[in-house]
């Protein structure tokens, strides 16, 4: 099933992208569409009906090299589920969602056929998402991490007359690139440490990993912190975090469902599922998530403040994302992963509906984008507005505080807040304070781009507003159904990504060895202890399948008998399974099976449940106060935002020009390396090489060129025929010389 | 067929032969002739070679040997390994295509087809060649038809283009020859196999003054190494590749690229690395910074270019970086990844040097600037000209991504400084290669002279076709390419590592250690 799901969408983009001419345009368009649809089906049924083990399905070799060994394969845990649906479902609706938004487009004449091609980019976008997310080894999820990089390049630059957008589209490819340079040397280093790069192996060597030295460059380090950092660079280029962070609001010159698709819903999470999967090498960098935690809090902050004077709708709602991006982060940073494939999830939810919504918007408008000429669309765009009305109660985190009712966001963004709070470290608690900060500016934003959008007067061309209409039906549903999502997601698995220990054990399908937290108290919780109480029940099971029986047996063992001392972890336990107790002489502890691996240490979600009262209702508060001062601004005093610019226009400057990132990078690395560039090429490739080294023989060719210009170029013929005698001659004095010998 | 790689070899020559014996006149009839002919025996030799594929033994060491007396007391010795037999596979996969590339040439066709025909044979001679001597001449000779097809059928800066490049690949070789009649001195062979187990002292001894470490090893192995980096080209002696590029004919540009800057690569792989691990272990960290400084100094070069052709070219330096750095870190996903690296490049810059041909040919410039919006008349192309460009730039899933990351993970393991610095390359290449592809391809049709341009024939079509299929098929499925080589290269560093252990280079190595050897 996990193949068809895998499969369906390349064929999809296959038959759409090269069939189209045979079958017409239209069939093409629904037969990628319909398999997405039947992948996104076959996802929700993989999703809930599975019991948090991991299976593994191989397809075909892939690089073999020695001791490196890499297949293509499918590797099917939890993680896996939730990816899988996010990204059928959300690409299954942005499919028929393009239908309606990609009718009629200005960037193409008439009579040229630019659909086929578009919804060829999308399968072929989700297959590769799609392979990253399933990928058992680290060289395949490369293989999706660069896929999904071409297809979101295509996409950018998909109105190629544009100028800005074919820039665009190289600057998220190039920057994108830049976090690859950290992933490709994160996973060097891991096949060096290793000897492998199949998750199996590089799960069960964390502990190994965190008492090993790594000589990287200047010195020595701990290698799971190297390790953890480069993989971390990659994540924060594809997640787009702070100073990797440029290329986002630009990919916004990519048609709106792509932005739905590609960056605010899928492609820009890759980097935190990539945080979550490597949690089991995560959990033994301290420093590392350390500085997880800090971007990823830097960035919600960073992006939340430049959201806050953008104008044009889409991107507003791409630092959104960013900022958004950067909870996530902070969850994982903290060690609730958990939590942040919460937030990621809901998400998706509620900002694809956000993007989609403000295509609907864009489209209604003829390709207006800027919130300016906007006002007063509430009734022009009734079901647009109710849809993007229920993204913005989302995204803002409403709800009733201190019970588990409310929004998708809501509960997700406050389970990641409370995180921060409890991991009771510094970098936890300035996440902590940046996220509720941030938190405030989220709500006012995102009630501005509301407040600008649909009330109001109508500003902006008249004409336009005249003609202003409501999408059809094909882009309206699948609004409906993400509404629906961005209500509900949150309220159903609350429980599963953030209940109790047990639950989201089960759920992830860790074994009960990482129960150890229940109880604080209780630090001695030996994994080898657990694993003999509970081997006896398990010992029938296959050697990879510790998560499922045991999961079960950890309700009732996990609380009793674990308190003695962890001294004897290399002892084998004689009835647990032989893989198991190999691993365990090994390495001492550490991740056994589960989909996510929490350290028996950390007990930052515990922590989070027991957070104090008012941690718990910040986040809430903060976003009445977003609310309220979007709405005294932007309603109530229109004139106060133009004063407060004035007024503040230092700041105001600031804010607009992005923290005048592009400007520093293009000053700092675009012009120099072009310079750098032409400066070797005339200088060190003309003047010194060409002129020092190869001086004697510079004086010589002038000389031959002469002989050789005057004569016929038939007359080459002569040189070539004296080198042949040249070489004969060598020859044959080697050949007495040798018989001398 | 007991002599399988001779008839390999020398059908081309003997096609040649008959061009240069009874065809006669000049007429179109006369062209058409010489072409199919020629692309005959090309595909005969292709044909052919397909059952040494076949009827290779992955780690079986040297088959299909043939062994003769030939001229002068020499021998003629004719084998391959799994190290050579791919390289052989390449050349007479891609000689039909480069011939079919110049169908539409005129001038001097019958010429022009002898020397490519020549020039198959003498590379096929290169890789087969288990006689030093031999090897040898193949080697020089081939200089031959690359510079005439550089020199006659070449731009306008032709002749100062060939002589740069014969230079500086004739003065490298000078050296080579030294190194060889020493070792002929030295082991009493010319036979490569017996080279191969026969070991050169590496004691220090001192040569005018200077104290040379390793000895007679450094010695040789600095002297083939002047030859195999101009070959290669390695950088600072790469600058006559970018010249005889831009001059030389697309179909030249496409041998020169895709097999001809082969020639370095495998002669590091088959004569330093194995006959003088003790030098090559001593000089490993020079050749491997020097290529890390290839790969950012020739990307960063790339940036500045304004003429197609050039810019590949630099390109090509830079992934010819890749493979020396990743022949030089001694192991096994180094060199693996260097063979594949070069097996590979030969699809991907043959293609991209075609896909510039593609274009001169309408528009007779290279000039970047001279083109922009292509994608609006040629869409065929630029769909061909963006998988080629992303192969280029390393995206798995083509041929150019297996190679390229298992040499920076052989660089790792060797010195992670090599690794770290030569990674840049991956960020430096996307950016040149996406920055030529959106000059040349994206954008509006704003250029009147462009507005009439063609997409690709199917003749054309044809062209790309196989590359396209081998840069896929290599990149999802590298198995048949890296099962052949692996065991041949296990061997090889199972013996360098034997060598480098017992010269102990803990301390420097010393003359009573290499005597008690």
């Amino acid at each position: 099933m996990a193949t068809i799901i895998l499969f369906a969408p390349l064929i999809g983009a296959l038959i759409c992208g090269f069939g189209w001419r045979i079958i017409g345009e239209k069939p093409a368009q629904w037969v990628s569409t319909g398999l997405l649809f039947l992948a996104a089906f076959l996802s929700w049924i993989v999703f809930l009906t599975h019991d948090g083990t991991t299976q593994q399905i191989p397809i075909l070799r892939w690089i073999e090299s020695g001791t490196l060994a890499t297949d293509w394969a499918i590797r099917l845990d939890r993680l896996t589920a939730i990816m899988l649906i996010v990204i059928t479902t959300v690409s299954a609706l942005v499919h028929l969602y393009s239908f309606g938004y990609m009718a009629h487009d200005e960037n193409f004449k008439e009579g040229e056929s630019y659909r086929p091609r578009f919804f060829a980019y999308l399968s072929f976008f989700t297959f590769a998402m799609l392979m990253l997310v399933t990928a058992d080894n680290l060289i395949q999820m490369f293989f999706g991490w660069e896929g999904v990089g071409v297809a979101s390049y295509l996409l950018i630059g998909f109105y190629y007359r544009k100028p800005s957008a074919n820039a665009a589209a190289i600057k998220a490819f190039v920057v994108n690139r830049v976090g690859d340079f950290g992933f490709a040397l994160g996973i060097f280093a891991l096949f060096f440490m290793v000897d492998s790069v199949n998750l199996d192996d590089i799960f069960a060597a964390g502990p190994q990993l965190a008492e090993t030295q790594l000589t990287f460059l200047w010195r020595d380090w701990t290698a799971s912190e190297v390790i953890a950092v480069l993989l971390f660079i990659g994540a924060m280029g594809k997640s787009a975090q702070l100073f990797l962070h440029t290329w986002l609001p630009d990919a916004m010159e990519g048609p709106t469902p792509v932005s739905a698709l590609i960056h605010a819903a899928t492609m820009v999470t890759a980097g935190v599922f990539l945080v979550c999967r490597m949690s089991p090498i995560m959990e033994y960098a301290p420093s590392a998530t350390a500085f997880v935690t800090v971007i990823g809090a830097s960035t919600a902050f960073f992006a939340a403040t430049v959201g806050l004077v953008q104008n044009d709708i889409k991107r507003v709602i791409a630092y959104s994302t960013c900022s958004q991006l950067g909870y996530m982060f902070v969850a994982a940073g903290v060690g609730v992963y958990s939590v942040a494939m919460f937030h990621l999830f809901t998400h998706a939810f509620f900002k694809a509906m956000l993007f989609l919504g403000a295509g609907s918007v864009i489209h209604g408008m003829h390709h207006e984008q800027d919130m300016r000429n906007y006002g007063g669309l509430k009734d022009k765009l009734p079901y647009t507005f109710l849809a993007m009305l229920i993204g913005t109660l989302a995204i803002t985190g409403v709800g009733i505080p201190l019970t588990h009712i409310g929004f998708a966001g809501f509960l997700s963004k406050d389970a990641v807040i409370e995180s921060a709070f409890g991991a009771q470290s510094q970098p936890g608690m300035y996440a902590f304070w940046l996220l509720v900060l941030a938190a405030a500016m989220t709500s006012f934003y995102s009630w501005r781009l509301m407040f600008l959008t649909f009330w109001g007067d109508p500003r902006g061309d008249k004409h336009t507003h005249e003609h202003a209409h409501e999408s059809p039906m094909v882009m309206l549903a699948p609004l409906g159904v993400l509404a629906l999502g961005s209500v509900l997601a949150g309220m159903i698995w609350y429980g599963s990504f953030f209940g109790d220990h047990a639950q989201v054990n089960r759920f992830f399908g860790i074994p009960e060895h990482s129960e150890a937290a229940e109880d604080h108290g209780e630090e001695g919780a030996s994994a080898t202890e657990e694993q003999a109480a509970s081997g006896s029940e398990t010992a029938a099971g296959s050697t990879d399948d510790a998560g499922e029986g045991v999961g079960e047996a950890v309700e009732e063992l996990a609380q009793g008998d674990v308190t003695e001392a962890v001294d004897d972890a290399t002892e084998p336990t004689e009835d647990s399974h032989a893989a198991d107790a190999t691993h365990g002489e090994v390495m001492a502890g550490g991740w056994e099976a589960g989909a996510i691996y929490m350290a028996p240490e950390n007990h930052v979600m515990d922590d989070a449940h027991h957070a104090p009262t008012w941690v718990k209702v910040s986040p809430f508060f903060a976003m009445l106060l977003g609310l309220g001062l979007s709405w005294l601004m932007y309603i109530r005093r229109p004139d106060l935002p133009g004063r407060l610019a004035e007024s503040q226009p230092f700041l105001y400057q600031f804010l607009l020009n992005k923290w005048y990132f592009d400007e520093i990078y293009d000053a700092v690395f675009v012009r120099p390396a072009k310079k750098i560039g032409r400066f070797l090429w005339t200088r060190g490739d003309g003047a010194v090489i060409d002129g020092g080294i190869n001086g004697v023989a510079m004086g010589l060719i002038p000389l031959l060129t002469r002989y050789a210009g005057r004569a016929q170029s038939g007359y080459l013929f002569h040189y070539a025929f004296a080198m042949v005698l040249g070489i004969a001659l060598l020859i044959t004095w080697m050949t007495l010389g040798g018989g001398a010998e | 067929m007991d002599n399988l790689l001779s008839i390999i070899c020398f059908v081309p020559t003997l096609a040649a032969g008959i061009l240069a014996l009874f065809l006669r006149g000049d007429d179109a009839a006369a062209q058409k002739n010489a072409k199919w002919l020629a692309l005959i025996a090309t595909s005969v030799s292709f044909l052919l070679s397909l059952f040494v594929l076949a009827g290779f033994q992955p780690g079986a060491g040297f088959q299909f040997v043939e062994e003769g007396e030939w001229i002068l007391g020499l021998t003629y010795k004719m084998g391959v390994d799994g190290i050579s037999v791919l390289f052989v596979l390449l050349t007479t996969f891609l000689m039909p295509i480069v011939i079919l590339s110049c169908w539409d040439v005129t001038t001097r066709v019958k010429e022009y087809m002898i020397a490519f025909l020549l020039l198959e044979t003498l590379m096929l001679g290169v890789f087969m060649a288990l006689d030093m001597v031999l090897f040898y001449l193949f080697f020089e000779a081939g200089l031959i038809p690359m510079f005439l097809i550089i020199g006659i059928w070449g731009g306008k800066e032709r002749i100062y283009a060939a002589f740069k490049f014969f230079l500086y690949t004739f003065l490298g070789s000078v050296l080579m020859l030294v190194a060889m009649i020493a070792m002929y001195s030295d082991a009493g062979t010319t036979d490569i196999p017996t080279l191969l187990e026969h070991e050169f002292s590496y004691g220090t001894i001192s040569v005018m003054g200077f104290q040379v470490v390793g000895g007679l090893q450094t010695m040789l192995w600095l002297a083939f190494f002047a030859s195999f980096a101009v070959k290669m080209p390695m950088w600072p002696v790469h600058t006559w590749l970018p010249d005889a590029h831009v001059q030389a004919p697309t179909a030249g540009s496409v041998v020169l690229a895709a097999i001809l800057l082969k020639l370095g690569g495998y002669g590091f792989i088959r004569f330093s690395l194995p006959m003088f691990p003790v030098a090559s272990e001593l000089l490993a960290p020079f050749v491997l910074w020097i290529s890390a400084i290839a790969i950012v100094y020739t990307s960063l070069v790339a940036l500045a270019q304004t003429d197609m052709k050039k810019l590949i070219a630099y390109s090509s330096v830079a992934h010819m970086g890749y493979v020396t750095a990743g022949i030089f870190s001694a192991n096994q996903q180094g060199l693996d990844g260097a063979i594949f690296q070069m097996i590979s490049h030969g699809f991907i810059s043959g293609a991209l040097f075609l896909c510039v041909g593609v274009i001169y040919d309408r528009m007779h410039t290279r000039e970047i600037d001279a083109y922009g919006g292509l994608v609006n008349r040629m869409p065929a192309y630029a769909l061909i000209f963006m998988l080629f460009t992303m192969a280029n730039v390393g995206l798995p899933g083509t041929s150019g991504f297996v190679g390229e990351f298992l040499t920076l993970m052989g660089m790792f393991q060797t010195n992670t400084w090599v690794a770290a610095v030569a990674t840049t390359g991956v960020i430096l290449s996307a950016a040149y290669a996406l920055w030529l592809y959106r000059r040349v391809v994206m954008g509006a049709l704003i250029k009147e002279s462009l507005k009439t341009i063609q997409d690709l024939t199917p003749r054309e079509k044809w062209i790309f076709a196989p590359l396209v299929a081998m840069t896929l098929l290599l990149g999802v499925y590298p198995a048949p390419v890296l099962d052949r080589i692996g065991p041949a290269v296990a061997d090889l560093l199972t013996n360098y590592d034997d060598a480098v252990a017992a010269a102990d280079l803990g301390q420097p190595a010393d003359t009573e250690v290499a005597e008690a050897q």
